[in-house]
Formats: structure tokens, C-alpha cells, sequence
């Protein structure tokens, strides 16, 4: 998932049957980039619909470009939705699964892969049936339950959920990363007299950090498009998240082509954003990661 | 998945285990390590653990949700999911999403996968070939709500892109894509396939990364054209990657809810239903929240014994390249 700016290496040999195929690569390459063009046209018609005019929509068509800059859509979508307010829940509450999802996997991980308790091969396997569970088989009673405790229509019922259910597949592939860990540094710690606690946070976790920040990554993106259990738990204008806001507007009669495209456009771009800025970070932890 | 090959193999541990346990227990308490299972254990009963027993208990019962009473029915919810022609439609409608989000994509992003890293990297350098997969995977970033809010726009009868399109080159009466039974599941399906194509591409390419260059290069050598390094190189080298995609694939598969809640709502007709959205149907509209939870636990089972298979299926092929 990770891979995206490593780079294929290239052979240096080249031998000679390649030559003779000039024709036949160019073929190739015009092959791949359609695709990669049919992959792009959705993109493509939503940014020039995004500022289109309806008028100019319905005379023009999709594929025109369009004749002004037309923001009404966007302010449509912006107030309509509030945006500002689901921009900001869709953030703290990825933020807090994120940091939250990290931590229990960590703490589920030392004591798996470390402390090498009993049972942990049903421990792990628990875990790995848990990420496939579908959602459905559990929302009623957190439904139910959320309302028993008073987090009904709360960001904080989503971010427990999301902790734990991240932290399922956190531990899994943490606990595989510690079961390896260079067992003389934590002899020589524990030689020191580092208690199990001091080990953990001065000896384990400078060592995982690079590993726990792309498990942050994923978990925040992860979260942040998450669909199903936000939709069923957070049921008022002021709690929901961006994607449910998305959503939830379609059918309404004021969603021109111009309003749907822009609200698409500005719902996707936090998370391309956070892409793009951290995708560097994500290559360079897995790869720190399997050094150490 | 790297992270867990590429470290360094652990030494035995088990015979020096017990001393420098002993030594580090002198200052702990007997518990050891357990402690720091508690949030954990915690926050899996309180958020998987009992709700799934719960859903189980639910499914027993005739229950309209809320405060209404809940009635003991045993297994009749499951009797009468046996008689539901809904239920069959959403199961059938599996494979068709299994078709879209597994084996298309497989197949599509081997191909890509092995044309960009064996022959486009080569010939094109390595700059051409990342840029190509970065613009496949770029869908797959993506909220699935917002791929279907926008390709519901595409794909809209009266006001989308496509049927505009239509009527400008002289369709007099586009179809309405999403909203006949006839087109509206393929439809679906082409939005999985543009929204999966990406993964299986990316995680193939990191795949042959690690496959020894001089297999390819020796093939060529020998004459082997791109095709037959397909088939005697790449696809057996990257055999593991393939079975964690279609695991992980046929999983999201079978549990697909958001594009067609955005997308379709199952309908018309119940042509795209599915298990999710039939059990959040009966949860949260018509309130049968027994019924909900029996089509829920269905398919939890199918869910687990499909993985299930795929996980024994792939512990055989190996046993048997071990064996070779």
C-alpha cells in the first residue's frame, strides 16, 4: 500500500530482442496510458463540473470547458453542509483513533510479542477474526449500548468503536514486528534494572516509533472514510462526519451538477492532501521498519 | 508485510527465556506481562466481544427495537430467512461483488502489474512506470462515499455525465443506468472495479520488487518473451501477495455496504441488494431488528468459513511448493 514512491529498478542489460520490438512498445505504453486516462476521466469531469454553471452544464455538456468561474456550488455545498463543522469532527475523531488505535495496539503487542504471554496464538487469531467481522453483527447493540451511556449522537461512541476495531489489525501486525525484536537490547535493559514499563517506552518504543507512525497514517485515512458505523451512530447536522454530510445531501433538489461535483471535490481533498503530504513518511517508515 | 520478513530472524529464545525471566520478575509482580493486555481485552469485549454475543442473542427473538418488548422466537428468524427470496437476491448479489472487487481486479492488476514493472520500467524507465500506478491507485484513496456520490452524478438518468453525453451524439433515450434492474447492478459493478483496480496493482508491483532480477533477466536471455516470464516468473514468485489480495478482496467484498447505499439502496427491485444493506435495512427501516441480526450472523459464517477456505487453500499450495 506503502509503494508508491519506490521505484522499479531498472536493468541495466538490455538486450538486443528489445530493439527489434520498436513498434510493439509504443503500443504498449499507448495501452497502459488509456487505461491510466480511463482511471483519470472521473476526476476529470467532476473538476470540470465542480465550477461549471447550470446553464452552461445542461447547453454544454460534461466534457466542455467552462465558460466562468462558477462558485456557487461550492458556497452551496459549503453552507448546506456547514463544512467547516464536519471537516473539523471528521478530523478530531480520526486524530483521537488514530493516536488511541496506536496506543492499545502497542500495549497489546508488548505483551504478545515481548512478553510472550500464554495463549497468545488465540489472542492473535481473536484479533484476526475480529477485523473480519462485518460491521452489521455488532451495530445494533453499540447502537443500543451508546444510548444506555449517554454517548447517543456522540463523536466519542465513534472514536471508542474505531480504536478498538483498528487496534485489532494494529496488534496483528505489531505483535509480528516485536516477536522479532533484538532480544539482547532487552536483556542488556533489563540488566540496567529497567522495570518492564521503563523497557517499553525507552527501549521498544524509540525502536518501533517509525513502524507506529504509518500505523497512525492508515489508521487516521482509514477512519477518516469509514462509512457505515458513522452513519448509523452520529445522526445529527452538528456531529456527523464529512463523508455521511456527502452522502446524506444526495436526492436533495438542490444538488445540481455543479453543487454534487464541488462537494465531492472538497470531501476528497483532506484526504488526498494527507496523502500526498505523508507519503513520503509512509516509504520510509515500512522501510525503516524491516531494517532495524 | 515486509516489516515482518525483512527483519532479523529471532535466535531461539526459549532456552535462555526462563533465567532472564526469573531476574526481571524479582521487581515486578507475578502478573507479568498481562497488565498490558487489560485496555486492550477491555475495549474488545466492551466493543466486539458482547455486542457480537448480544447480535447472537438478538437473533432469537422478535424485537422492533427501543423499548419495545423483545420476544422469544428461537431459530424462526433463521427459518424464515430460508423463504426470503430478498435474502437469496442479496447472496447471489455477493458473487457478482466478488466478480467486481476480486477477480477482475486480480486478473486486470497481475497483467498491469507484471506489464508495467517487466516491461514498461524497462524500456520506459522507472519514472514512466510509477507515475502510471500512482494514477491507477488514485481512486483507492478516495472516501467510498465520495466515489458514489460522484458516480451517481456520472451515472444520473436525467442531469449526469454520461447519458449528457448520449443525448448530444443522438441517443434519443439514454438508459437509465442505476435505476433499471437490468443495467443498475452492472453499473455498481463498474464503479468497484475503477475504485479496486488500484490495490492489487500496487501491492503486485511492491511484490516483484522482491523477486531476484536475474530470473527475468536469464528468461530473456533464453528467449522467453513477455508473456511466458509472465507465466514461469511472475506469477508463481508473487503467489503470496495474490492469495493476501483475494483474501483480504473477498472479504471486503462479501461486506461491501457504502457504494451501494450511496449508489443504489439496493434497489430497483432488489437487483443490488446485498447481506450489509439487507441487515441495515431490516435494523434501522423496518425495524426488525431479530431478522437484522440472523442475516448479520449469516453472514459473519460465510464470511469466516470463505476466509477460511482461502486460508487452507493457500496453506496447501504451499505445503506442496515445500514439498517440490
Amino acid at each position: 500500500m506503502a509503494a508508491l514512491t519506490q521505484t522499479a529498478p531498472v536493468t541495466a542489460t538490455r538486450p538486443d530482442e528489445r530493439h527489434r520490438r520498436g513498434k510493439a512498445r509504443w503500443a504498449v505504453l499507448v495501452g497502459a496510458a488509456v487505461v491510466a486516462l480511463v482511471m483519470l476521466v472521473p476526476f476529470v469531469i467532476m473538476v470540470l463540473n465542480a465550477f461549471k454553471s447550470p446553464g452552461d452544464y445542461s447547453q454544454n455538456g460534461p466534457l466542455s470547458w467552462p465558460h466562468e468561474l462558477y462558485t456557487q456550488g461550492l458556497k452551496n455545498f459549503w453552507n448546506r453542509t456547514d463544512f467547516p463543522v464536519k471537516l473539523w469532527n471528521s478530523t478530531w475523531i480520526s486524530a483521537v483513533v488514530a493516536l488511541a488505535g496506536v496506543l492499545l495496539s502497542l500495549l497489546n503487542a508488548y505483551a504478545i510479542g515481548i512478553g510472550r504471554i500464554k495463549g497468545r496464538l488465540w489472542v492473535v487469531t481473536l484479533f484476526l477474526l475480529a477485523t473480519m467481522l462485518p460491521q452489521e453483527a455488532l451495530i445494533y447493540p453499540l447502537f443500543t449500548m451508546a444510548q444506555r451511556v449517554g454517548l447517543s449522537n456522540s463523536g466519542w461512541s465513534v472514536v471508542i468503536i474505531f480504536a478498538v476495531i483498528q487496534s485489532a489489525f494494529g496488534t496483528y501486525l505489531l505483535a509480528s514486528v516485536l516477536g522479532t525484536f533484538p532480544p539482547a537490547l532487552l536483556e542488556a535493559a533489563a540488566l540496567d534494572g529497567a522495570n518492564r514499563w521503563h523497557i517499553l517506552w525507552r527501549v521498544v518504543f524509540p525502536i518501533v516509533r517509525p513502524t507506529l507512525v504509518v500505523l497512525m497514517i492508515f489508521f487516521f485515512i482509514w477512519t477518516w472514510n469509514e462509512f457505515f458505523i458513522p452513519l448509523v451512530m452520529l445522526t445529527t447536522n452538528d456531529t456527523q462526519t464529512v463523508p455521511v454530510a456527502l452522502a446524506s445531501l444526495q436526492g436533495d433538489r438542490m444538488m445540481d451538477a455543479p453543487t454534487t461535483n464541488a462537494g465531492a471535490l472538497v470531501s476528497l481533498l483532506p484526504a488526498l492532501v494527507f496523502f500526498l503530504i505523508f507519503q513520503r513518511t509512509l516509504t520510509r517508515g515500512v522501510t525503516a521498519g524491516s531494517v532495524k | 508485510m515486509s516489516i515482518e520478513t525483512a527483519t532479523a530472524s529471532r535466535p531461539t529464545a526459549g532456552a535462555t527465556d526462563p533465567t532472564r525471566a526469573r531476574r526481571r520478575r524479582r521487581r515486578s509482580s507475578r502478573l507479568g506481562y498481562l497488565p498490558y493486555l487489560v485496555p486492550g481485552v477491555l475495549g474488545f469485549a466492551v466493543v466486539i466481544g458482547i455486542p457480537f454475543v448480544m447480535n447472537v442473542v438478538y437473533s432469537f427473538q422478535k424485537w422492533k427495537g427501543g423499548e419495545a418488548p423483545h420476544h422469544w422466537v428461537g431459530l424462526q428468524n433463521y427459518v424464515d430467512l430460508m423463504h426470503d427470496t430478498q435474502f437469496w437476491t442479496s447472496f447471489r448479489n455477493s458473487f457478482a461483488m466478488i466478480l467486481a472487487m476480486v477477480v477482475i481486479p486480480t486478473l486486470i492488476g497481475l497483467v498491469l502489474a507484471s506489464v508495467l514493472f517487466d516491461y514498461l520500467g524497462k524500456t520506459f524507465g522507472a519514472r514512466t512506470a510509477a507515475v502510471l500506478r500512482a494514477t491507477y491507485y488514485l481512486p483507492q484513496i478516495l472516501p467510498v462515499a465520495v466515489a458514489g456520490v460522484l458516480w451517481n452524478w456520472i451515472l444520473n438518468a436525467q442531469t449526469g455525465a454520461v447519458n449528457e453525453l448520449l443525448r448530444s451524439l443522438g441517443v434519443d433515450h439514454p438508459p437509465n443506468w442505476l435505476g433499471e434492474p437490468r443495467t443498475a447492478l452492472g453499473s455498481v459493478m463498474l464503479m468497484l472495479v475503477w475504485v479496486q483496480i488500484g490495490y492489487p496493482v500496487v501491492v503486485f508491483m511492491s511484490a516483484l520488487q522482491r523477486v531476484d532480477p536475474e530470473l527475468y533477466e536469464a528468461a530473456e536471455l533464453d528467449g522467453a518473451g513477455w508473456w511466458r516470464r509472465f507465466r514461469a516468473i511472475t506469477l508463481p514468485q508473487i503467489r503470496p501477495e495474490t492469495f493476501v489480495v483475494v483474501l483480504t478482496c473477498t472479504v471486503a467484498a462479501l461486506k461491501v455496504f457504502g457504494p451501494i447505499y450511496v449508489l443504489t439502496r439496493g434497489g430497483p427491485e432488489s437487483s443490488t441488494l446485498v447481506p450489509s444493506y439487507y441487515s441495515y435495512l431490516n435494523f434501522f427501516d423496518k425495524s426488525k431488528v431479530g431478522y437484522g441480526a440472523a442475516i448479520a450472523n449469516v453472514l459473519t459464517l460465510v464470511i469466516v468459513v470463505v476466509a477460511g477456505i482461502i486460508l487452507v487453500a493457500q496453506a496447501r499450495y504451499e505445503r506442496k511448493e515445500g514439498v517440490r
